[in-house]
């Protein structure tokens, strides 16, 4: 009992040591699985949710998470909602004309589809995929009918309902769905868009910035990085660091 | 929640979803029918007092403010509600923020906009970023109050400024040829006699009221529709202990019926203030209440 009573008071010394230091806040999508995900008691789980922690242990930062739209993920960021957008987003030079970047947390991957069956007709048909992702750029790009939805989600609801031919997202995202369900399957072509995957700053938080790359480059380093991104099966692992 | 809950994998039928059914997500998604209530109670009042208040300033015989109410209700009816919900909010938030930042940071020498970010000193954060998360939920629940209050204040502005003037003139001169002032005339006579007459509009405003409240998931606050979206979206089984295919139609029909309700119910208390505000009235209905009763 006294034990407990101890370790309790220790417990309470220490998370009131930690709430005196500023609280960084991560902004995420939490509908993104494996990247990151509302769990069933409702928290944000996922590879990003323990790459996250461990990161901001790593800085000694006391992180909080707020679950936020992926479509004004950007907008609320720079007005200051939340510090960080830790949410699968591709370092592109779009966003880095608005947003900093951290260093890539994921090596740049190949997107692929998800379809009804091999044989889905990508230029003749419809092709889904979520609002301002660079898998919906690059499917406008091709010249392509493209429909977007707010969720990716939706986009493999508009594939099994027949609404769309095909799914153009990260690949770990559509091959978690694929080991699960019969009716769907990856197409063979994949497509190389997009660099790795960062951690999303205000460019104005150069400080913050350079925790975060220094413990990731940590993370790199040690291996527990890429121990990570194999448990999650996000990505691919990183050579050297 | 419950003991056999534990081990959901070897759940059948029922239990499994009795277990399913009070998971952590689903209480959230319990309690956010709460918050849609919740924010309806609030903004019918503050809803009613903006438009309250722009329909007197309209009327107003002081020039500047008359124009300030008509201009209000003008300009805000005219913005389309998403591009005000997406849009304005934020600049809420950043003006509160500008304004405490120049109270609590005089000397503060860095530019608050720094490119594209929005940077005001800490103790001007709002709500300070240090603050427990139900802080931030319920300022973020506020500032969705203040905006919806705004937008359907200005539609209410005009229902009242209607009624207002549907107000037989001869009452108001029949309150002066008694001496009251214009003051007077108005409290007692003219406000007392308006409502039956903005009944119908208030009516009509507050059934778009509730069918906009979906909007509050743009607003950042997980309403009803984000947890249906969440929950019935499908779930594998290795990201959940309750792997489901596509729920969705189930979950928004779970909606449907809650909003199809809650109109029910608000026809009914329509109803009943109607018949109230008829009563001694110089209209159709209260005459006819009139003579049922004599």
């Amino acid at each position: 009992m006294n034990k407990l009573i101890l370790s309790a008071a220790a417990l309470a010394l220490a998370s009131s040591a930690a709430m005196a230091q500023d609280v960084v806040r991560m902004g995420t999508e939490g509908a993104y699985p494996p990247w990151n995900y509302l769990d069933d008691s409702g928290e944000v789980a996922g590879f990003e949710r323990e790459l996250g922690d461990e990161l901001c242990a790593r800085a000694e930062l006391n992180c909080e998470w707020v679950v936020n739209d992926w479509d004004s993920i950007i907008p609320n960021l720079v007005s200051g909602n939340y510090d960080t957008i830790i949410a699968g987003m591709s370092i592109t030079p779009e966003r880095a004309e608005v947003i900093a970047f951290t260093q890539e947390y994921t090596p740049p991957d190949p997107s692929a589809y998800l379809a009804l069956s091999a044989d889905a007709d990508l230029e003749g048909g419809v092709v889904a995929a979520q609002t301002g992702t660079i898998q919906a750029a690059f499917v406008a790009q091709q010249g392509w009918s493209l429909v977007e939805f707010a969720t990716p989600e939706e986009t493999v609801a508009a594939v099994r309902n027949g609404e769309a031919d095909a799914v153009l997202a990260d690949k770990s995202y559509l091959a978690a769905i694929v080991a699960e369900d019969d009716s769907v399957v990856l197409l063979e072509r994949e497509e190389q868009i997009g660099g790795g995957v960062g951690m999303g700053l205000r460019q104005s938080d150069t400080e913050l910035k350079d925790k975060f790359d220094a413990v990731i480059g940590e993370m790199k380093c040690d291996g527990s990085l890429n121990e990570l991104i194999e448990k999650w099966e996000v990505a691919s692992t990183f050579d050297d660091c | 929640m419950f003991e056999s809950c534990a081990d959901p994998s070897s759940l059948e039928g029922l239990s499994w979803f009795a277990c399913y059914l009070t998971t952590g997500k689903h209480m959230a998604f319990y309690a956010s029918f709460g918050t849609v209530l919740l924010l309806l109670a609030i903004i019918l009042p503050a809803a009613l007092l903006f438009g309250f208040a722009g329909a007197t300033a309209a009327r107003s015989r002081f020039l500047p403010l008359s124009i300030l109410g008509k201009t209000y209700s003008a300009i805000v009816r005219g913005v389309p509600d998403i591009a005000f919900f997406l849009f304005f909010v934020i600049a809420l938030d950043q003006a509160f923020e500008y304004i405490r930042h120049k109270i609590k940071c005089p000397d503060w020498s860095e530019p608050i906009r720094q490119g594209n970010d929005f940077v005001v000193c800490t103790a001007a954060k709002m709500p300070l970023s240090n603050s427990p998360a139900w802080v931030h939920d319920t300022y973020a629940f506020l500032v969705a109050v203040l905006t919806f209050a705004i937008v359907y204040g200005a539609f209410a502005a005009q229902v009242l400024y209607g009624a207002m003037q549907a107000v037989p003139r001869a009452q108001i001169e029949t309150a002066e040829a008694y001496g009251m002032s214009h003051a007077q005339a108005f409290r007692r006579i003219l406000v007392p006699q308006m409502w039956i007459y903005a009944l119908p509009g208030l009516g009509n405003l507050w059934m778009i009221m509730v069918k906009a409240t979906p909007l509050l998931f743009l607003l950042g606050i997980q309403d009803v529709v984000y947890w249906a979206r969440d929950l019935g979206g499908t779930k594998q089984a290795r990201f959940t202990d309750y792997p489901h295919g596509d729920w969705r139609m189930f979950y928004f029909g779970a909606l449907l019926v809650f909003y199809l309700l809650l109109t029910w119910v608000s026809e009914k208390v329509l109803d009943r203030l109607t018949r109230r505000f008829s009563l001694g009235q110089a209209t159709a209905a209260g005459e006819a209440m009139r003579k049922a009763g004599a």
